[in-house]
């Protein structure tokens, strides 16, 4: 395949040669509109089709510890305390104490202000900045959710100043929230130039960035098509990874809207060569679910993707689950729930 | 002119609902003479599991009602089985090669016991419980408690449906929940009495059925780490000094194999066997 001349580009040139002009709302409307629509049967029969994969035995025992090192482990809660973000590490540190075999999560989860906590918890566990993969025992990052998470309803500079405080603190990933409005409004400029706001916030004092994942809200996008025209967005304006959701609206990540999200993550590595991370979060409670989702990552991008640079599940309870069927594939008899912790 | 025959394929009962075996597997219940009766689901460990999952789930709500609120649920059960006590005598009558007058005696004596144990449940924490004498302005009671989730091999032998009821009732009284393995060779009165708990007041999960082989559910059950009891009472004729050894694995309460015409004979320890006891201390007041 000869590489496209986008890839030579520099991010912001290829966003401006891609939609054909500067940013503005009518040349990316004109630009997001002319994707192609969604067969949403389609898709949610392709989505079917690939959870249908039985998965067994080695291949199992590999997916469950894969699942593990790809997970956000998050607690975002009204009541958090720095308390339940001890523990919450100590859990992403350790996930099961009856087998130290166990991998460690990719990172934390939490709201901004619980950020120092997290670092604090974390101390020598933390993933330094810019570690790369391979040089030992894994590090826990530390990712916080920002710009007025869940509702991104507040001025452009509160949520930039939401972001600036997180980064400062020591946050590793910033997961902002696009403004849903603004889209649905189709004010894409509006949405484009905030995600370009947000990551120029993600600069370290050093120069160096914050990874930025772009929360999309898709059940509150309505259709596929916004689905695919926001992911593709998203990406123009520098997310480092699209999420799907907040965790706090339902219907949260489901399968075809991931898949829908792989394909235009899928599109864009062949478009320009770079690959954009994906994570789905909210929802996905038991291995079942996240054996799918591997699947479906596998099968559509391919499974360099699963690693968590460009893979990750936002999720609470799905380490337990996935823990329980750890300890049924070693000692070979069922486990409970009085086996894992709580929290 | 002669109907045509409709043979049934029975399911499981778990979490109030009949799904298949997730095994898909189903063997046949042959009548006494040897006759093709019926289909019933062939469990698997996997039904077993959900079934325990099931359990789990309802164990709050059961052992969280009032004990006269379960009472008058048991009672109710007996009260179906007497609407249908047509259907258990005639499945009695075909599985076991009994007559009439022997199968109906049985009905009697099983919804005789249901309303024995469903009487227990508002009492047994009286007779049961007590207030410790202790030296000091202090009251000092025990009460029984739950044990939690109750695994159950069913009788295997003759009397299909008083065996199966002598071993889940006392086990309910407490506001246990159970997972029970049927009777192999004769599951009909077990899918049936499924039938009258769907249409009784007990809500889903609490008594959760499996048809199929124990030897090949029991040894799972015994190992499960989410099931709190194992009640071995119709295991006599498996290698149950192992299944003992692999609960001790997992610290749970363990009721021995019981044969015999007065197997499973109804009696308040029968109820105790699966209760932990708790203490609590409180101050008197000193006026």
């Amino acid at each position: 395949m000869t590489q496209s001349p986008l890839a030579t580009y520099q991010p912001e040139q290829r966003a401006l040669a891609l939609i054909g002009g500067e940013a503005t709302d009518t040349n990316l409307r004109r630009y997001l509109q002319g994707i192609p629509g969604i067969d949403a049967v389609g898709l949610e029969a392709r989505a079917a089709d690939l959870g249908t994969r039985s998965i067994k035995t080695s291949s199992k025992r590999w997916a469950i510890d894969t699942i593990i090192g790809l997970i956000d482990l998050t607690t975002l809660e009204g009541a958090d305390t720095p308390g339940k973000v001890r523990s919450l590490v100590a859990k992403a540190l350790v996930p099961d104490p009856g087998d130290p075999g166990t991998p460690r999560v990719a990172a934390v989860c939490v709201y901004g202000d619980m950020v120092g906590a997290a670092v604090t918890a974390l101390g020598s566990a933390h993933a330094a900045a810019g570690e790369t993969e391979g040089s030992g025992v894994q590090g826990v990052r530390v990712a916080a959710v920002a710009t007025a998470f869940p509702s991104g309803r507040a001025s452009l500079a509160v949520k930039l100043a939401d972001v600036r405080d997180a980064v400062a603190a020591g946050a590793d990933e910033i997961d902002m929230v696009i403004d849903r409005g603004a889209f649905l409004a189709g004010r894409f400029g509006q949405v484009y130039d905030e995600i370009v706001a947000v990551k120029e916030a993600c600069r370290r004092a050093d120069g160096s960035m914050a990874h930025l994942k772009v929360i999309l809200e898709t059940g509150e996008l309505n259709t596929y098509d916004n689905v695919r025209r926001a992911s593709w967005l998203a990406i123009l304006a520098g997310g480092d990874f699209i999420k799907t959701s907040t965790g706090k609206v339902a219907p949260a990540a489901t399968l075809p809207v991931t898949l829908s999200m792989l394909e235009v993550v899928r599109d864009w590595h062949r478009l320009t060569g770079v690959r954009i991370g994906v994570k789905p979060a909210g929802g996905i409670r038991t291995s079942k679910d996240a054996i799918k989702y591997l699947v479906t990552v596998a099968e559509t991008v391919g499974e360099e993707w699963l690693t968590p640079h460009l893979f990750r599940f936002g999720a609470s309870s799905l380490l337990n689950d996935v823990l329980l069927q750890r300890q049924k594939m070693t000692t070979g008899h069922y486990s409970g729930p009085d086996y894992v912790t709580i929290d | 002119m002669n109907r045509l025959a409709i043979p049934k394929t029975y399911k499981l009962y778990i979490g109030g609902k009949f799904p298949r075996s997730e095994s898909g597997r189903v063997y046949e219940v042959l009548s006494h003479t040897g006759d093709f009766l019926a289909n019933a689901a062939k469990g698997s460990r996997k039904d077993a599991r959900d079934a325990v999952v099931a359990a789990r789930n309802a164990l709050g709500g059961w052992a969280g009602a009032t004990a006269y609120n379960r009472g008058q649920v048991l009672y109710r059960i007996a009260e179906l089985l007497e609407g249908r006590r047509a259907q258990f005598i005639a499945e009695i009558m075909s599985c076991e090669g009994v007559n009439a007058a022997v199968a109906s005696a049985q009905v009697d004596e099983a919804i005789d016991r249901w309303v024995w144990y469903a009487g227990w449940a508002d009492k047994y924490v009286q007779v049961a419980g007590n207030a410790n004498p202790v030296s000091g302005p202090f009251f000092n009671l025990s009460v029984p408690e739950p044990t939690g989730v109750v695994a159950i091999i069913a009788p295997q032998g003759t009397e299909s449906l008083l065996g199966l009821v002598s071993a889940i009732a006392p086990a309910l009284v407490a506001g246990n929940t159970v997972v029970v393995v049927a009777n192999e060779n004769a599951p009909l009165s077990a899918i049936s009495l499924a039938e009258v708990l769907a249409t009784s007041d007990v809500p889903g999960g609490v008594v959760n059925i499996v048809t199929g082989s124990p030897t090949e559910i029991a040894p799972w059950l015994a190992t499960h780490a989410d099931v709190n009891a194992l009640d071995l009472v119709g295991a006599g004729d498996l290698d149950w000094v192992e299944l003992q050894i692999s609960a001790a694995d997992t610290l749970k309460r363990v009721l021995p194999p019981e044969t015999g015409a007065d197997a499973a004979a109804p009696a308040l320890n029968r109820i105790l066997a699966f209760t932990e006891v708790k203490t609590v201390w409180h101050t008197k007041a000193i006026l």
